[in-house]
């Protein structure tokens, strides 16, 4: 009698453990999804760029200076794009990174407290808004107003898709730079006010270098956000990939020549398909150039306290 | 008359520098109000000219060639389905990964590897998910331009951010928690299922909103992926006369979305279209900004009332 119950118990502990077992590999299998996801993009990127690369030389892909995948005459050269790209990026990072290093350093060291209580929320809705309203902000309503003062700016321009680019990612670079700040010790700012130092002087050479690799990391984000970035500059730079370092000039991006062919009708397969995936692969390259950039930066300013 | 002289220049150095302190005071609060400015002239720029067209008839008409008739049934139709595929497929799987991550998972290169991915995902370019979907979903699987192809794609998208939120607000659970449920002979899964899941459920919410208020905005990897941006009608229903009464048709359907439709009429050259395009827009970020202030008093809320 006693033995039936040991064994039972016994049994019972066994289909426990083997439930608890199985309940881990269900669990596991979900967390993997993001190595799958990172592999998947991997293989998609090369694969279809290989055969592209098989059609074009990579000297030709990188050295050619017009970019005319759909013409009769077709040039593949990314350069135009490139400079789409880094132009729009450009522009946006003079605006983000002052503003957003500007409202962190008030946000976390002179704002009183209900400044911060309503500024804080308000600019992670800012974060929130679908960048297609900012295309349409930018195309709309800051092109025309930029007309007003420059009459000979064209409707499509990279200016413009780049100003509220960077006022989109204001939120991102200003969060975390606030956080990274405010997780400086507070005994530094003591320390720096025992010796008779002001609020700035505190907040622009203490605390400031102290949270260096975190800002440092905003930043990086800010530039991998703005590389990104696809619908403000479909939609207010003008699509033309022309090789120009001119704001005031249109110009396609990489991801704005992508949003471009997926709106055609391109045949699965064909060159023109391709060059899509030619072209992500150097927005990934370059967005993952930043983001080992980033590592290594806040790796290297690191500080513990 | 030196030390006169020496305390002057000195009270005259520290207002110097104690001006300093005004001017930021100043230039920090003028750098936030231009954020908070550039908000106000987007809203006001685009309720003055899309509030007139905002009305019943908009939401129950299909896109149209004149600007006047057009809607945009099909458009919020479309987005409430992707999104619909996206919740079912991003919660499951990014709260039980986060909860894989924070409770099961052993100190091995297989976690670090999972952690590294997580994080470098959250920053790959919404439009690289794009090129994935259009290579992996539509064309090796097979699944078409669809509404369950879209809907995938955005959960993968927000799947990172799922993961974080639901990371964090477990890892807020103190750990005599545990330790109580262990104390009392609960399994390892009994302790997650019946403490740590609810515990940290008003978390795991916050980023679940804040992922679909993301995902509700994404305009790129969908037109990638080659949705179609003039859709006249409407997918299968969900619910159907005959057994089994549920139908999963609508999964297979072409679709359009809220953004697309928004980007399909900024791109046209008339006037009139742009004040559909407002309109759209309108409904977007009163959306996304509904969903983002119910996360942001979700969290404030939290931070008041739970106090371990």
């Amino acid at each position: 009698m006693t033995g039936r119950a040991a064994a039972d118990r016994l049994s019972r502990r066994r289909v426990r453990r083997v439930k608890e077992r199985s309940i881990e590999v269900v669990l596991f299998l979900p967390a993997s999804v993001s190595v799958v996801t990172t592999i998947g993009i991997v293989v998609i990127l090369f694969s279809e760029s290989f055969s592209f690369f098989r059609e074009v030389s990579l000297a030709d892909f990188l050295t050619d200076t017009q970019w005319t995948p759909l013409f009769a005459d077709a040039h593949y050269g990314i350069l135009p794009l490139l400079s789409g790209t880094l132009v729009t990026s450009g522009i946006a990072l003079l605006v983000a990174i002052p503003l957003g290093t500007l409202i962190a350093i008030y946000l976390s060291e002179f704002a009183p407290f209900t400044v911060r209580e309503i500024g804080k929320p308000f600019l992670e809705l800012l974060g929130g808004i679908p960048t297609i309203v900012y295309g349409y902000f930018a195309l709309l309503f800051v092109t025309p107003l930029l007309q007003v003062f420059f009459p000979s700016l064209p409707g499509f321009n990279m200016l413009s898709a780049g100003l509220v680019m960077g006022i989109m990612i204001v939120p991102y670079i200003s969060s975390l730079s606030e956080d990274a700040m405010r997780a400086v010790p507070m005994n530094l700012r003591e320390g720096s006010y025992a010796m008779g130092a002001t609020r700035f002087q505190t907040a622009w050479r203490v605390v400031t270098p102290a949270a260096f690799s975190g800002i440092a990391a905003a930043y990086i984000l800010g530039i991998s956000r703005a590389v990104g970035e696809t619908m403000i500059v479909a939609i207010a730079a003008g699509m033309q990939p022309d090789l120009t370092w001119n704001p005031a000039e249109p110009a396609a991006t990489i991801t704005s020549y992508i949003v471009q062919v997926a709106l055609g009708d391109l045949p699965h397969g064909s060159l023109g398909y391709q060059t899509i995936f030619a072209a992500g692969l150097t927005l990934a390259f370059i967005t993952l150039l930043f983001n080992v950039m980033g590592h290594v930066l806040r790796k290297r300013f690191r500080q513990a306290y | 008359m030196s030390a006169s002289t020496h305390v002057v220049r000195l009270r005259a150095l520290i207002a110097a520098h104690k001006r300093w302190d005004r001017v930021f005071a100043v230039v920090g609060l003028l750098a936030l109000m231009t954020g908070v400015l550039t908000f106000v002239a987007l809203f006001v720029d685009m309720a003055i000219d899309g509030a007139a067209r905002v009305s019943l008839e908009f939401f129950t008409s299909f896109p149209s060639r004149r600007p006047a008739q057009a809607g945009v049934l099909s458009a919020w139709v479309g987005s409430v389905l992707v999104m619909i595929v996206t919740a079912a497929t991003a919660v499951p799987l990014g709260v039980a990964a986060g909860v894989y991550l924070e409770e099961y998972a052993p100190r091995n290169w297989m976690t670090d590897l999972i952690e590294i991915n997580v994080t470098n995902l959250a920053g790959v370019p919404s439009i690289i998910y794009g090129l994935l979907a259009l290579g992996l979903f539509v064309y090796q699987f097979g699944l078409g331009q669809s509404i369950l192809t879209a809907g995938l794609t955005l959960a993968l998208l927000i799947l990172p951010v799922v993961i974080v939120a639901t990371r964090e607000s477990i890892r807020a659970i103190p750990g005599m928690i545990r330790e109580g449920a262990y104390a009392l002979g609960a399994t390892k899964w009994q302790t997650t299922a019946d403490h740590i899941l609810p515990y940290a459920t008003p978390g795991i919410m916050t980023g679940v909103i804040i992922g679909m208020a993301r995902a509700i905005g994404e305009t790129a990897p969908i037109i990638t992926i080659g949705a179609l941006t003039f859709i006249a009608f409407l997918p299968p229903a969900p619910v159907t006369a005959e057994p089994p009464f549920i139908s999963f048709e609508w999964l297979w359907s072409p679709f359009t979305v809220l953004p697309i439709q928004m980007f399909n009429w900024t791109s046209r050259p008339e006037a009139a279209f742009h004040e559909n395009a407002a309109a759209a827009g309108l409904v977007l970020v009163v959306m996304t900004l509904a969903m983002n202030a119910v996360a942001i008093y979700l969290r404030y809320r939290m931070r008041k009332t739970i106090k371990w």
